[in-house]
């Protein structure tokens, strides 16, 4: 489906694409340099054109290159390993209380990344694991987080739905459905107070799209042109409920009505950089925009829902065929002989090998102390009263 | 296209959700499940033994069956909820009373409120108790006021807003809230917590029939672990009463829902030490029973009350209180308040926070034996007794409690280690 076409003054380096040797495929990720891959652009048609409401949607065409690609396919493939992971530490009884899995959806984290700068804000729900990963989180911090570790990116005192980090603008995971959108808007106003012409994502699913709370920011966007981007990541159930069953209009990019709209393929990640990058621009100019995307997720909505009561399999598994972001990705690296098909399988062996290390480096991580149950209550040096249950014999000053 | 698919595909039937992995609901029958099924309402007052979750999907189907104007809603209830509370309803209400809502608490709350206003009976469920806040206003503005504020013209009588609360094991900060002092601070409204299967069938259809807005919060650790004799037949227990569930001489503990089976369990292991425990079950937060707590603490002279939710105004604030105004005189040691801690609900620190039978334990020892061997005490003369060079209430004090919990061996179960970070107040 896809077209190539090379940029017009580089095509003429064309038999530089297939010398590709295998050391390139051992260090994939963050150790090419432009000796070892090719850096030029080549321009990818996105699958399924965009739909807009109140603008003109971007160009399908969207550039790329070699090292772009075998990025993507890296990271990807390392979410989708790291929610596994998850999942069989969560059956393990390893990781304790809400888990929401992320696998189906990689292609919306991993192509938004591309598009932004960490100066950008990002804030999501509680399916947040691989967008802490994407903004630059460590595997270790979150496998320490998921098990309520000490070296975990909240010190494991948040858990599965309460990644956070803030050095690179990742506001974090939050439990409450919808509760974040209106969050969203105040970090944007900050933003735009600043002047430093900075933007934030606000992601939300199709379920927390009825809540109330949208509304309200969306009108508080718009009344003040904030540079926010509401992201729907519609995976087209919340929790059990099809979107259809649940909003009367399931076409969540035209909600905001006032607000302009933009229906992504969300199993593409060249289709959700593109238009991530040119939200960014809209925004900055013209106020706030509404990106769906359409994705899905293939585990059920937590770890108590198998999934596959509300669908069927044959959905499902039609979905991994068809519109897999990280079989997309693989195709395109393949047909244009970026890598072999075994550079590719050894990439996944690493991306597992990392994966079952992180593992097991935060299973090394101990306990946080038994103190932090009462730290960060209150900020430090209020000189607040945490008390215990007599308000006697346990009582500490918070510090 | 995904939403296409999914539009073709007709999704109907129940899902399968579990809490996965409870370790206090491992006694899970997956046979009760379908014997609530079989269930008839109305047939007789045979009994058979059934857990929370089928008990209360038993109460729903009464309730929809003997009121054609009842309604079920809320998230995924059509499916039968997330902890099988409605599994069947909208197979025989049909879709038109029993059905899914989109995840909207504000909505789902103010919905019921005009559903009940127009003489309905609105049963609204919200998934957890910890998303109910969205709905705060529209409980305390909405609800509670609207008999008040409309000279009786209007009322929501007819809502029922049930939602599972409390600890699991390991449900994190936002499915093990319990936030029951919130609402009993709101006049217009009617806060329940059952104590297990029986108590929750009574309990619920007194809620759903009673002619004010009721809020219903189920103990979610018992949903499967709580299996009891629950009668088949329609019946309802009487709300604002309090129910003395172990009869004792020498301290009343007053408590409600799933912290009961800690406190019982203290009270068993205290006598034990001799010592006699009385244990009432407020069934009903607001309006609550005075009367039998103030009959129960006059006999035994001293109150310990324990519940999840934070100490520091919680609702045993409350009962403390009112039991220091009607009863001062004949206190013998002060109320024990055995709680959660002071702190957001915490993930893997939930054993610590937790007010399990051991720090029950510690408190009705203390409580007990303070006023036990002090005959000032006894006789209510407070000064007198703090001058006797014997009595225990000295080293009682408040602020030599405070001077103790520097030293690393005291204090029964919390004791955050002193460090530099974290100074313990001297």
């Amino acid at each position: 489906m896809s077209l190539i076409q090379l940029s017009k003054n580089q095509s003429l380096h064309a038999a530089l694409l297939l010398p590709v040797t295998n050391s390139v495929g051992a260090h994939l990720r963050r150790h090419f340099s432009s000796t070892e891959t090719d850096t030029r652009t080549l321009t990818i048609e996105t699958s399924v054109p965009y739909t807009g409401h109140k603008l003109e949607p971007p160009s399908r065409s969207v550039e790329t290159t070699q090292k772009e690609l075998l990025t993507f396919f890296r990271e990807m493939s390392l979410m989708r390993r790291m929610e596994i992971a998850a999942d069989s530490l969560y059956k393990a009884k390893l990781i304790r209380g809400f888990c929401h899995l992320y696998d189906g959806q990689e292609a919306v984290a991993v192509g938004m990344e591309a598009a932004i700068t960490k100066k950008d804000n990002v804030i999501t729900a509680y399916r947040d694991h691989c967008i802490y990963l994407a903004r630059g989180g460590t595997l270790v911090g979150a496998f320490a987080e998921l098990m309520g570790r000490r070296d975990g990116c909240s010190k494991g005192k948040g858990g599965s739905m309460h990644f956070y980090k803030k050095d690179s603008g990742f506001y974090g995971g939050h439990g409450i459905v919808g509760a974040q959108t209106p969050l969203g808007c105040g970090l944007a106003f900050a933003q735009k107070y600043l002047k430093e012409e900075h933007v934030t994502f606000t992601l939300y699913g199709d379920g927390a799209a009825n809540q109330g709370q949208l509304f309200e920011a969306l009108n508080m966007a718009a009344l003040w042109d904030l540079p926010v981007i509401l992201v729907c990541e519609n995976n087209h159930y919340g929790m059990g409920t099809a979107e259809w069953r649940a909003a009367k209009s399931p076409a969540y990019y035209k909600r905001g009505d006032y607000v302009p709209g933009l229906k992504v393929d969300g199993m593409d990640v060249l289709a959700v950089k593109q238009a991530c990058k040119f939200a960014k621009e809209h925004v900055l100019k013209n106020g706030p925009i509404i990106l769906e995307m359409d994705t899905y997720r293939y585990h059920g909505h937590s770890m108590s829902d198998p999934g596959s009561t509300y669908r069927t399999r044959d959905e499902i598994s039609g979905i991994r065929q068809e519109r897999d972001p990280i079989e997309r990705v693989r195709k395109l690296i393949l047909s244009h002989d970026f890598a072999t098909e075994k550079e590719l399988k050894d990439t996944e062996k690493e991306v597992r090998k990392e994966v079952d290390d992180a593992i097991a480096q935060a299973k090394e991580s101990p306990m946080p102390d038994p103190s932090e149950l009462f730290t960060n209550v209150f900020v430090k040096g209020l000189g607040a009263d945490a008390f215990g249950v007599d308000r006697k014999e346990i009582r500490t000053v918070l510090p | 296209m995904a939403s296409d698919v999914t539009r073709r595909i007709g999704i109907v039937g129940g899902t399968a959700w579990r809490w996965r992995g409870a370790r206090r609901m491992s006694t899970s029958t997956s046979t009760s499940t379908s014997s609530a099924a079989k269930t008839k309402s109305s047939s007789g007052s045979t009994k058979k033994e059934v857990n929370l979750f089928t008990a209360i999907n038993q109460a729903l189907h009464i309730a929809l069956d003997t009121d054609p104007r009842a309604y079920v809603f809320g998230e995924d209830v059509s499916f039968g909820g997330v902890f099988r509370c409605t599994i069947g309803l909208a197979e025989r209400f049909g879709k038109n009373r029993v059905f899914n809502t989109p995840l909207c608490e504000q909505g789902i709350v103010g919905f019921a409120i005009g559903l009940a206003a127009m003489g309905n009976r609105a049963i609204s469920e919200i998934q957890f108790a910890d998303y109910i806040y969205p709905a705060f206003d529209q409980i305390v503005n909405e609800a509670a006021k609207f008999r008040y504020r409309s000279g009786n013209q209007f009322n929501c009588g007819g809502l029922t807003i049930r939602a599972p609360y409390g600890a699991v094991g390991h449900g994190g900060h936002y499915h093990s809230q319990s936030p029951e002092a919130f609402f009993c601070h709101v006049p217009g409204v009617k806060v329940v917590i059952p104590r297990g299967p029986q108590q929750a069938k009574g309990l619920l259809l007194s809620c759903i029939r009673d002619p004010n807005p009721t809020l219903f919060f189920e103990p979610k650790s018992l949903y499967r672990l709580a299996v009891e004799e629950v009668p088949e037949n329609d019946y309802m227990l009487p709300l604002s009463l309090a129910e003395v569930i172990r009869e004792g001489r020498d301290i009343t503990l007053v408590g409600w829902g799933a912290q009961l089976s800690a406190m019982e369990e203290a009270c068993k292991e205290a006598e034990k030490d001799g010592i006699s425990c009385e244990l009432i079950d407020l069934r009903t937060l607001l309006p609550w029973d005075k009367e039998t707590v103030e009959a129960s603490v006059k006999k035994t002279g001293r109150l310990l009350v324990s519940h999840e939710a934070p100490v520091t105004g919680g609702f045993g604030a409350e009962i403390a209180a009112s039991v220091a105004e009607r009863c001062f005189l004949r206190l013998e040691a002060p109320v024990a308040r055995i709680c959660g801690l002071d702190t957001p609900f915490p993930l893997v620190f939930e054993p610590f926070y937790l007010p399990n039978k051991n720090k029950i334990l510690d408190a009705i020892k203390s409580t007990v034996k303070s006023s036990r061997s002090c005959v000032f005490a006894r006789q209510q003369n407070i000064w007198l007794a703090l001058m006797h060079p014997f009595c225990p209430h000295k080293q009682k004090q408040p602020v030599t409690g405070l001077i103790e919990s520097g030293r690393p061996d005291s204090g029964p179960t919390v004791q955050p280690a002193p460090s530099a970070d974290h100074p313990v107040q001297q």
